[in-house]
C-alpha cells in the first residue's frame, strides 16, 4: 500500500523560511492534515512531498518506493491547488482527461473515466463549460475529478477550500473525506483552519515555523495539547491560557469554566457573545481575558463581579519558557 | 427605479436634467472629436471624393467616376508594389512573430542576465526607423559593408545587395524583423508572465512534458497576444517605409517598392494628388478588411480570459 515516510526532510531558501528536519508518517488509505499559521512550513512540505520543491536534505519514500530525486509525475501521486490551476482555455471534460491525454490513454477508455468521475463529482451536466463559467464550488469539483480520474494511491490537496465561502466549505469538507474514504486514497491536506483538520483527518500534524509542534489524532490535540502553542491554536475559542505560577502557565478550556457562588477566582464580566447553542463570556483576570463557555442564553451585564470556578483534572500545565507541557500530577 | 418614479413625478425636470448630462457629455468629448474629425475623419472623405476627380492642371477638377480606378488597375507598378508588399507582409509578420515569441519564452526563464537579455532584445524597437535604415545600410554596402567584408574573409565575391531586384526585398525583411521583434517580445513576455505558474505545476504533476505544456496550454493561452501582434505586424508592413527613403528610394526599377512608398511618389514626386488619392483608398480598404476580419471572425475564435 501506499503510504508516505517523511524522514529528516529539509529545505530553506538562503536560510529563510522552509522546513527544518520533519519527520512523520502518512499511513496507507489515512487522511493527513498538515495544519498551521501562514508561514508555518504546511504547503512547502507538501510541495515537497509533490516534487514541486527539491529536498535539501533528508528523504521521502512513497508506497515503500525512495521518491526523493523522481519528477512529480514519476511519484505517481495527484493534487489539488488552492487556486484550482484549472486550464482556463479547456472545457470541464478536458480538465479532467488533461492527465489521461497526457500519458496517451485510449478515447474509449478515457470516455468512460470520464463518465465515472463527472458522476462522483456530480459535473455531468457541465461537462462542456468553461471554467469562467463555472462558480467556486464547481470550480473546486473539476480540480477534484481532474485529481481523483488518474487512480493515484496518493492525492495531495493545498488548501482547496479556502476559496469557497462558508457554507460550501462545510458541503465540500464532508464530500472530500467520503470520497477518500471510499477511494481508499491516502491524503495529505494543508489548511490552516483548525476545524477542517479536526473534522476531517485520522491524524492532525500540527506546524509553527518550520517544525512539527505536535503530530497526534485530533482529539489528542485537543485534549492533550503538547505545548501552549497547540492549546491556543485548538479549540474554538482557544484554551485559555493564564499566569500560575512564576515558572508555569495554566490552560482551562472555556467548557471546562464555570461561574460559582463563592471560593473562585474573582473575574469581571468584559461582554458576552451569544452563538445560538451556547454563549461565550468573555471576562477579565487580573488583566487577562478568560472565555467561559455556558450553554445556552446568558445576560450578565459587562462590569458584572463573577467567581470562576474548575475542577483540577481539566487542568493543563505548561511551561514557562519553553512552552512544553507538564506531567499532570505537578500539580498535586 | 430612482430615474424612473422621478420622471413619472417631474417629467420636465427629469429631461431637463438628462439634457444637461448629455450636453456635458458631448462637451467633454468635443476635443477629441473635433481633432479625429478634422485630421482623420474629414482626410477619408477628402480623399475619396478626390478619387472620382480629374487633376485639372489644365482647368477646374472634373468629375470622371471610376476612370481613376480603372487607370490603377492597368498601371504595372501599382500591381508591382502590392505585390511586393504581400510578399513583403507574408516575409515579416510570421518570422518577426516567431522570433517575438522564441525570445520571451527565453528571457522569461530564470536565467543569468536576463535583464541584459531583454533590454538587448528590445534596443532595436527603441531607435528610430531612420537610423536603423542606416546602420544596415552600411551592412549591406558593397565590398566594404560589414556583410560583403564579413563573406569576402570567407573566400565569397562581393555582392550589391540593395541594387539587385532579387536581393534586395530579403535584406529589408531582415531589417524590419530585427526591428519589429523586440516590440513584439515585450508583449508575449507580459502574456507570458500573466499565466498562473500553478499551471505549469499542476500539468508537470501530470506528466506534461515542456513542450506538451506549451502546446496545449502555454500557446493557446497566448492565442489573444498572438492575434494582437499579427494584425499590428501585418499593419506595420503596410505603413513602416521610412526604411526606403533611406535605402532604395523603391529601386532597382521597383523591386522594393511598397504601396505607401509608391503612394508617396505619385503625390509627392510626380504630383498626381487624385491619383494618389485612388491609391490611398485602396491601401485603406486593404486595412480596413484587415481590422474587420480581426474584429469580425477572429475574435470569437479565440479564448480571453
Amino acid at each position: 500500500m501506499s503510504e508516505i515516510l517523511v524522514n529528516a526532510v529539509s529545505k530553506t531558501w538562503g536560510g529563510v523560511g522552509g522546513v527544518d528536519r520533519i519527520s512523520f508518517k502518512a499511513e496507507a488509505g489515512s487522511l493527513l492534515v498538515l495544519l498551521g499559521p501562514s508561514g508555518c512550513g504546511k504547503s512547502t512540505t507538501l510541495r515537497l512531498i509533490a516534487g514541486l520543491e527539491e529536498v535539501d536534505s533528508g528523504t521521502i519514500t512513497i508506497g515503500g518506493r525512495d521518491v526523493t530525486h523522481l519528477s512529480p509525475a514519476e511519484r505517481r501521486i495527484s493534487m489539488v491547488f488552492q487556486s484550482y490551476a484549472l486550464f482556463p482555455h479547456l472545457n470541464v471534460a478536458e480538465n479532467i482527461i488533461f492527465g489521461l491525454k497526457v500519458r496517451g490513454v485510449g478515447r474509449a477508455e478515457r470516455d468512460e473515466k470520464l463518465k465515472k468521475v463527472a458522476d462522483i463529482v456530480g459535473l455531468s451536466h457541465l461537462l462542456e463549460r468553461k471554467p469562467s463559467q463555472l462558480s467556486g464550488g464547481q470550480r473546486q469539483r473539476v480540480a477534484l475529478g481532474r485529481a481523483i480520474i488518474a487512480e493515484a494511491p496518493v492525492c495531495l490537496m493545498d488548501e482547496p477550500l479556502s476559496n469557497l465561502d462558508a457554507k460550501l466549505r462545510h458541503e465540500m469538507r464532508t464530500e472530500i473525506r467520503s470520497l477518500q474514504q471510499r477511494l481508499g486514497m491516502t491524503m495529505v491536506y494543508v489548511t490552516h483552519d483548525q476545524t477542517e483538520a479536526m473534522t476531517m483527518a485520522d491524524r492532525v500534524i500540527l506546524m509553527r515555523d518550520g517544525h512539527i509542534e505536535q503530530n497526534g489524532a485530533p482529539h489528542e490535540l485537543y485534549n492533550e495539547p503538547a505545548s501552549d502553542f497547540t492549546a491556543r491554536f485548538i479549540g474554538t475559542p482557544p484554551m485559555n491560557i493564564m499566569s500560575w505560577q512564576d515558572d508555569a502557565m495554566l490552560g482551562v478550556r472555556p467548557e471546562h469554566i464555570s461561574l460559582i457562588e463563592r471560593d473562585g477566582v474573582p473575574a469581571t464580566v468584559r461582554t458576552v457573545e451569544y452563538l445560538g447553542a451556547d454563549s461565550i463570556i468573555l471576562c477579565d483576570v487580573k488583566g487577562e481575558t478568560v472565555s467561559v463557555r455556558q450553554t445556552g442564553y446568558c445576560s450578565l451585564p459587562a462590569g458584572t463581579k463573577v467567581e470562576l470556578g474548575w475542577q483540577n483534572r481539566h487542568i493543563h500545565l505548561f511551561d514557562r519558557d519553553s512552552g512544553k507541557r507538564r506531567a499532570a500530577h505537578a500539580l498535586s | 427605479m430612482v430615474a424612473a418614479v422621478m420622471s413619472a413625478t417631474e417629467p420636465k425636470a427629469a429631461r431637463r436634467r438628462n439634457w444637461a448630462v448629455s450636453v456635458n457629455a458631448w462637451l467633454l468629448l468635443l476635443p477629441a472629436i473635433v481633432l479625429l474629425a478634422t485630421f482623420t475623419h474629414y482626410p477619408i472623405l477628402a480623399t475619396l471624393y478626390h478619387s472620382f476627380f480629374s487633376l485639372g492642371r489644365s482647368g477646374p477638377a472634373e468629375f470622371i467616376g471610376l476612370d481613376n480606378y480603372r487607370y490603377m488597375l492597368d498601371d504595372d507598378v501599382f500591381w508591382q508594389v502590392l505585390r511586393n508588399n504581400f510578399i513583403f507582409a507574408l516575409a515579416t509578420v510570421p518570422t518577426s512573430i516567431a522570433l517575438a515569441l522564441l525570445m520571451a519564452v527565453w528571457v522569461d526563464k530564470k536565467i543569468v542576465g536576463r535583464s541584459f537579455l531583454r533590454l538587448a532584445f528590445f534596443t532595436p524597437t527603441v531607435l528610430p526607423m531612420i537610423a536603423v535604415a542606416n546602420i544596415w545600410l552600411f551592412f549591406y554596402t558593397p565590398d566594404y559593408g560589414l556583410l560583403d567584408q564579413f563573406l569576402k574573409s570567407l573566400g565569397f565575391s562581393g555582392h550589391n545587395w540593395l541594387g539587385d531586384p532579387s536581393t534586395v526585398m530579403t535584406c529589408l525583411a531582415v531589417m524590419v524583423v530585427w526591428k519589429e521583434a523586440g516590440f513584439f517580445m515585450i508583449f508575449y513576455l507580459a502574456a507570458l508572465q500573466s499565466i498562473p505558474p500553478e499551471l505549469k505545476e499542476a500539468a508537470s504533476v501530470e506528466g506534461a512534458s515542456r513542450w506538451y505544456f506549451f502546446r496545449r496550454v502555454t500557446f493557446p493561452l497566448l492565442m489573444p497576444t498572438t492575434l494582437f501582434i499579427s494584425i499590428n505586424a501585418l499593419i506595420n508592413s503596410f505603413k513602416l517605409v521610412d526604411q526606403l527613403v533611406i535605402m532604395t528610394k523603391g529601386g532597382p526599377n521597383n523591386a522594393s517598392s511598397l504601396l505607401l512608398y509608391y503612394i508617396y511618389e505619385v503625390a509627392f514626386n510626380f504630383w498626381d494628388t487624385t491619383y494618389a488619392a485612388t491609391l490611398t483608398v485602396t491601401l485603406i480598404s486593404i486595412l480596413a478588411a484587415v481590422a474587420l476580419t480581426k474584429f469580425v471572425y477572429l475574435d470569437r475564435r479565440i479564448h480571453y480570459q
